[in-house]
C-alpha cells in the first residue's frame, strides 16, 4: 500500500483498522509550501489526505482490489503548525459495487482542531476497464 | 522587529520576488523559492502570454507502480500551484493566496510522463479569487484532472 511518492515524502499508516485509517507524516523542510512561515505545502495535504482515504477504502474492502481516486474536495480550517507531525484519520463509510465514499480530517496533534476537512469518491476496480487503441485505462486517478 | 513591520517586510519580499520574475519573464522563479515544488521538479514557462507550470518525469512521483500512475496528490499539488502562480503572476498579491477549497475531479489515469497544468482566474475579488485549472500530458483536449478553489487574498484566516 506504500507508494514510492508517499516513502519520498516519509508518509506511513500508523492504525488500520476496518474502513477507518491514520496515516501521519512527520514535519520537513523539503516539504514546505510557504517558506517564510514553514507552513506545508497544500499538495503535501493533498496527498497525505489521497493516501490515507484510499487506505481507508481498501481497509473496509477487504480483499484486494485496484481502486482510483476520481474526486476529493478539500476544505482547509486552519494554517498547519510549521514543525508538527501531520495526521490524517479517514473513515470509507459507504461501499457500492462501483463506488466507495470517503470522509476525514488532518489534524496535528488534536483530532477535534482540524487542519483540514476532506471528502473523496474512488471507483473500485479499475484496472479490468481496458479502452481500444492501447490507451492504459478509463477514470483512473491516481 | 513588530509583527507590523514583519509583515512589511515580508510583503515587500514577496512583491520584489514577483516583480524581479516578471521583468526577467521567469516565472520558474517563484517556484524555485517553494521546497515542496522542487522536489516535484515544478518549473514554468510562457505559451503566447500564457503560464504553464511542468512537473517533468519522475519515478518518485509515482502512486500506483502497477499501472504505473503518478500519485493523484502529486497531480493535485501542480494544480493548485499553478492556480497560486497564476494569482502571483498576474495580480499584485500582498501576501501568497492561502488555499480555503480545493475540488479535484480525476478524470484519466496520469501517466509516467511529463504533466501540464494552465489555470484560469474565474473571479478575483477583493477577498476571495476563484481559479479553475486543467492539467494534461500529451493533448490539452484530453486532461487527467481538473481543479476548481477558492483563495483567501490577504491576511490569514485567523484574521
Amino acid at each position: 500500500m506504500i507508494s514510492p511518492h508517499m516513502r519520498e515524502i516519509g508518509l506511513r499508516f500508523t492504525d488500520i483498522s476496518d474502513g477507518t485509517v491514520v496515516g501521519e507524516l512527520p514535519y520537513r523542510l523539503d516539504l514546505v509550501g510557504d517558506p517564510i512561515s514553514g507552513v506545508l505545502h497544500g499538495g503535501v495535504v493533498t496527498t497525505l489526505l489521497d493516501s490515507t482515504a484510499g487506505a481507508a477504502v481498501l481497509s473496509r474492502l477487504g480483499t484486494p482490489m485496484p481502486i482510483a481516486t476520481l474526486d476529493l474536495r478539500i476544505d482547509y480550517l486552519r494554517p498547519s503548525t510549521p514543525r508538527k507531525t501531520l495526521r490524517a484519520k479517514v473513515e470509507c463509510f459507504k461501499l457500492t459495487h462501483h463506488v466507495a465514499f470517503t470522509r476525514g480530517v488532518a489534524y496535528n496533534d488534536d483530532e477535534s482542531d482540524p487542519v483540514a476537512s476532506v471528502t473523496g469518491t474512488f471507483m473500485l476496480r479499475t484496472q479490468s476497464i481496458r479502452l481500444p487503441k492501447g490507451e492504459s485505462s478509463e477514470g483512473e486517478g491516481g | 522587529m513588530s509583527s507590523k513591520e514583519e509583515r512589511a517586510s515580508t510583503v515587500s519580499a514577496l512583491a520584489a520576488l514577483v516583480s524581479g520574475a516578471r521583468a526577467a519573464g521567469e516565472p520558474s522563479r517563484l517556484l524555485n523559492a517553494i521546497p515542496y515544488a522542487r522536489m516535484l521538479g515544478l518549473r514554468a514557462e510562457l505559451a503566447d502570454g500564457a503560464l504553464i507550470v511542468c512537473m517533468p518525469r519522475s519515478e518518485h512521483l509515482v502512486g500506483n507502480p502497477v499501472l504505473p500512475a503518478l500519485h493523484g496528490g502529486t497531480v493535485g499539488a501542480l494544480l493548485e500551484s499553478a492556480a497560486i502562480l497564476e494569482l502571483l503572476w498576474q495580480k499584485d498579491s500582498e501576501s501568497v493566496p492561502k488555499t480555503i477549497t480545493l475540488t479535484v475531479d480525476f478524470l484519466r489515469s496520469a501517466r509516467l510522463q511529463d504533466s501540464f497544468a494552465r489555470a484560469v482566474i474565474t473571479k478575483h475579488g477583493r477577498r476571495v479569487a476563484n481559479v479553475q485549472v486543467r492539467a494534461y500530458q500529451d493533448n490539452p483536449d484530453k486532461p487527467i484532472a481538473t481543479a476548481n478553489a477558492h483563495f483567501l487574498l490577504r491576511g490569514s484566516s485567523s484574521e
